[in-house]
């Protein structure tokens, strides 16, 4: 890995401590790293800074000198440089270390500031908290409880503006909770590239809405919730489902596609309930799209696979695995992998050991959409890049499954062992379908599951632990959130059963145990372990797959290391 | 001491009988001569001579002219903008109107020798909505002065170009923020910008190089260069020269605009000399010095200040001479020069009222303290004229006010804290005696309670 260049470093001083940061860090950002909070609403590290909410108001101060000859004025007291304190508080978001600047952020007019915008902020806010989905995570919530009053100086009427507006099909409005901060106008202009978001009318009346004929409807619409400080933005989807505080958190990943977004899953007792955005500096910053935050309903899809079958009858993982291994036995030389880059890393490994044994050609099915050089790449497999690494395919996979189909007609095939695939959506036609039998693996029903004669339903990424790699090259780690679906098994477990059963030596199915033997095996890997894979990802050494036409365009915080070229064929 | 005699310079030929605002009229009165004189100078001459006249702004904050233009950005490569504050808007304020409506080439004459002296290629006048007669009446003079290549291409027959285009506001009195009227120009809300970084000197209009002047400082640009800045800077009183128009409205029996050296003429003189006193019958209690957001003064209270030479006076209202420093040093400010006066029939408590509904009316809604506090001070204040007066008000009043002042992003924050800081400081009992005094209906006109 590159070093970071040595950056332009400043020692500021905030209440008293020194530290050294980047020049033009700004105040906030500089006093987070000492560990000093400095509220805050408006301002956010993505967005453009407005400096419209004041809570960040703080003292400023700079070192004092000779107007004529620039040197120090010193104290005699202290003998140190004197330090000119600026008469108005100044906001920390717009100001920017500079050599010797000094802070304080916890004296009597900074409480005093912190307390007088808290106090405007709640004059026309509804007492909405207890029906109010933001509640738990509600930054005025939070910052009352510090800079509250605890009682109310106002008597007159509140303002009344619009409770429930839908903004677009994923977002709800409530005008009365909102406190004008702006980052959800800014996020639609300057990351969405969809201005449709302002303000209307003045003063206290101001009232956020869409555009005239606009809709807030773009992929990205989601974030605009998840940044907004208050409940005024709600999410349809999670709206009046579960107390947030109920809610156990577990870093994930975006599948959706290469991006790898960073994700958390939130569930509860086994149910997922949301997934937000996690915050990753280098692939997706804070953002995440919103087609990434429905794929947790895919847990409890009705195709979900819930039973093991054997000739379309229940059975038993052990008995299946049985199965399996005597159809191998029967159409020796004869097998082909149809393997996915939906499968984490491990389960690849495992793949690829499997189809070693059985000496089986292995394809994998590629996916491609329009990239929205955003956080969705054109590559809707999140890990094909696993697949190179593992070496489980030495190229880019084909759009369709022609040189199986090929196979299966010439008769060099007689079993596909398939990994949560759907042959015939890849390219299969029925007819050719029906000429192998099928050892299916997967999380929903389909042609081909219905057509296989082993059945053995696996998991979806929400319910393991593993990881991918993403366009980047950076192997980025999820963990289980929830438990299994009942009735179905963790793919490495199943992938070593088959291999074992098939004859093969593999490592035990846990991430420990396969870890030691893809950093033993695996180039590139090296001496790493799944428990130290950071959870801002490592990225991997990409050199050996750089002549691959890779198709993701440039996006955020990705460059292509060539032109892209046209999928092959 | 009798008041000394006005002074009209910018003024001069304001309601003259048979002086109209074309261009012909304004030539044969010598107009564009000054002009003519300014393109055969060296630019930074042009600047200097400004510097020292010691002019300073008319639009309300008094910053020196002269050095405003050179805190322009001058190595950035951008182009430089001048933008012209024609949205005279703070109540009790109405001299620009007159320039833009008797007299706009002396004003159009005093943006091109600006803009000459700072290397401008496009100016803009931003007029506010209110003013649709006045926006056709300059729309008219450029054409006429363009025609006659007093702006436009090749200036006078120099290499020199520059255009002047009129753009009308829409009716908020925040675009006379200098950075609101420049976001208001570029085409969005005008929400003023926060400052660092965005001073219009280097990061202005379309993030270049922005001078922004007032109409009535244009004016004495002109002026400036046609006597010198070193004969300028002997009209009024030293670091207050030139002239100021004030204009005095409310209860007085000769409202109107009056035009005086800085500093050479008292209050006391221009309202009960000038302007004739207070209506039969009344005695003057209270007036505002420079404008709505100026702090009142009351009729009777005494300023004691400090002298160069470490002595001290003491002065009564009638007494402070109507400049920018000594109303400053007595705790209000000359501002825009409108003189706003207020005898003894006077509501105090509705008189609040009615400022406080102005600015929670105008405040734009961006930064939080003036967007919440403006409109509870209006609240608070109609609710008591409305009869439900309590006690405690002041004292909240005062603390709402404390509360928004050197907090918010632009000078809004002070223009709608410091009528209700200096109304309670001044006129506090009256505040606290009010549910008492106030046993009967409100006073006619009074707002709608909300």
């Amino acid at each position: 890995m590159i070093a970071p260049l040595k950056p332009d470093l400043v020692t500021v001083n905030v209440d008293g401590q020194e530290i050294a940061v980047p020049k033009g860090t700004n105040v906030i950002e500089a006093a987070r790293q000492l560990g000093v909070d400095i509220p805050h609403y408006c301002y956010h590290p993505k967005l453009t800074i407005v400096g419209n909410c004041r809570m960040c108001l703080i003292e400023m101060g700079l070192p004092a000198v000779y107007p004529a000859t620039k040197t120090p004025i010193l104290d005699p007291a202290t003998g140190k440089q004197r330090i000119n304190w600026m008469p108005r508080p100044q906001i920390g978001c717009a100001t920017n270390a500079s050599p010797g600047l000094h802070i304080r952020t916890n004296s009597p007019q900074v409480k005093d500031c912190r307390e007088g915008v808290m106090e405007f902020l709640l004059l026309n806010h509804p007492l909405d908290c207890p029906i109010c989905d933001q509640a738990g995570e509600c930054k005025l919530q939070e910052q009352a409880t510090g800079y509250g009053r605890g009682y109310s100086r106002f008597i007159e009427q509140k303002n009344v503006k619009p409770k429930r507006t839908l903004l677009g099909p994923r977002v709800m409005l409530d005008d009365e909770r909102c406190i004008l901060c702006s980052r959800c106008i800014r996020f639609s202009k300057e990351i969405a590239k969809d201005d449709v978001l302002g303000f209307i009318d003045r003063g206290s009346h101001s009232t956020l809405t869409c555009f005239p004929g606009k809709k807030l409807e773009n992929n990205y619409s989601l974030n605009t919730v998840d940044i907004c400080p208050v409940g005024a933005l709600t999410s349809t989807d999670f709206r009046f489902k579960m107390r947030v505080w109920f809610l156990k958190q577990t870093n994930s990943l975006d599948t959706e596609s290469s991006v790898g977004a960073n994700t958390v899953v939130w569930s509860r007792e086994g149910a997922i309930y949301r997934i937000t955005p996690r915050r990753n500096d280098e692939v997706n910053d804070t953002w995440m799209a919103d087609s990434g935050r429905e794929l947790y309903k895919l847990v409890r899809a009705d195709n979900r696979l819930t039973a093991i079958k054997v000739n379309g009858t229940d059975s038993g993982l052990d008995l299946a695995v049985y199965a399996a291994a005597q159809i191998f036995k029967a159409s020796a030389g004869a097998i082909a992998v149809v393997g996915s880059g939906r499968s984490s890393v491990e389960e690849q490994f495992l793949t690829q050991k499997l189809a070693a044994v059985l000496s089986a050609s292995v394809s994998l099915v590629s996916r491609v959409g329009a990239g929205d050089r955003i956080l969705v790449s054109a590559d809707r497999n999140p890990n094909i890049r696993g697949a190179l690494v593992t070496g489980l395919i030495a190229s880019l996979p084909a759009q369709k499954l022609t040189g199986l189909a090929a196979q299966i007609d010439a008769g060099q095939v007689k079993t596909v062992i398939s990994i949560g695939e759907d042959l015939v959506a890849a390219g299969l036609t029925a007819a050719q379908l029906a000429k192998v039998t099928v050892v299916y693996l997967g999380t929903e029903t389909n042609a081909t599951s219905a057509a296989a004669l082993v059945v053995l339903p696996t998991l979806t990424v929400f319910e393991k632990s593993g990881t991918f790699v993403n366009q980047q090259f950076r192997l980025q780690k999820f963990a289980k959130a929830v438990p299994a679906f009942a009735g179905a098994t963790d793919d490495l477990v199943v992938l070593a059963k088959l291999a074992v059963a098939a004859g093969a030596n593999v490592p035990a199915p846990d991430l420990a145990s396969v870890w030691r033997t893809l950093a033993a095996e695996v180039a590139g890997l090296g001496p790493m372990a799944y428990a130290n894979i950071p959870d801002t990802g490592l990225l991997l050494d990409a050199t050996p797959w750089s002549a691959l036409p890779f198709i993701e365009a440039e996006a955020l915080h990705y460059q292509p290391t060539k032109p892209s070229a046209a999928v092959t064929a | 001491m009798s008041a000394p005699a006005q002074r009209r310079i910018i003024f001069q030929h304001i309601d003259e009988p048979g002086y109209s605002n074309d261009l012909a009229c304004y030539v044969k009165h010598g107009g564009y001569a000054v002009l003519k004189k300014a393109v055969t100078m060296k630019p930074e001459a042009i600047v200097d001579e400004v510097k020292q006249s010691g002019l300073r702004g008319r639009g309300g904050a008094g910053f020196p002219c002269g050095f405003k233009w050179t805190l322009l950005d001058k190595k950035s490569g951008k182009p430089i903008y001048l933008v012209v504050n024609a949205d005279e808007s703070e109540p009790g304020t109405f001299k620009d109107r007159y320039i833009l409506h008797q007299d706009p080439h002396q004003l159009i004459e005093g943006i091109m020798i600006t803009c000459f002296a700072n290397n401008v290629k496009q100016a803009y006048i931003y007029i506010r909505g209110e003013f649709p007669h006045g926006a056709r009446i300059l729309e008219q003079a450029i054409a006429e002065a363009r025609a006659a290549n007093f702006c436009g291409p090749n200036l006078l027959g120099t290499s020199y170009s520059c255009e002047i285009y009129v753009h009308r506001g829409a009716g908020a009195y925040i675009c006379g923020e200098e950075t609101g009227l420049i976001e208001s120009l570029e085409g969005k809300r005008p929400y003023p910008r926060i400052k660092p970084p965005y001073f219009p000197a280097v990061l202005g209009l379309y993030q270049c190089p922005t001078i922004v002047n007032n109409v009535e400082t244009l004016c004495h640009v002109k002026y400036i260069l046609d006597v010198g800045g070193d004969a300028y800077a002997k009209i009024g009183t030293p670091n207050n020269t030139g002239t100021r128009i004030l204009c005095v409205s409310g209860h007085v029996q000769k409202p109107g605009y009056y035009e005086y050296e800085v500093g050479q003429i008292t209050l006391g003189q221009l309202l009960n000399e000038v302007c004739g006193g207070p209506l039969p019958g009344r005695k003057f209690k209270a007036v505002i010095p420079g404008g709505s957001s100026a702090k009142v003064l009351k009729f009777g209270e005494t300023f004691t200040l400090k002298n160069k030479d470490g002595t001290s006076r003491t002065l009564t209202v009638e007494d402070l001479p109507m400049d920018f420093d000594t109303l400053a040093a007595c705790g209000t400010m000359g501002g825009s020069g409108g003189v706003i006066v207020m005898d003894d029939s006077t509501d105090m408590v509705a008189a609040l009222a009615n400022l406080n509904a102005f600015y929670a009316h105008e405040s734009c809604g961006q930064c939080t303290p003036c967007r919440e506090g403006s409109l509870w001070m209006k609240k608070i204040t109609t609710r008591m004229v409305h009869d439900h007066a309590r006690v405690e008000d002041g004292a909240l009043l005062k603390n709402v006010a404390d509360q928004i002042a050197g907090r918010t992003i632009c000078a809004f924050g002070e223009a709608c804290s410091w009528p209700t800081q200096s109304f309670i400081a001044k006129f506090g009992d009256e505040f606290k005696a009010y549910p008492e005094t106030k046993k009967t209906a409100p006073p006619a006109g009074a707002l709608e309670l909300v």
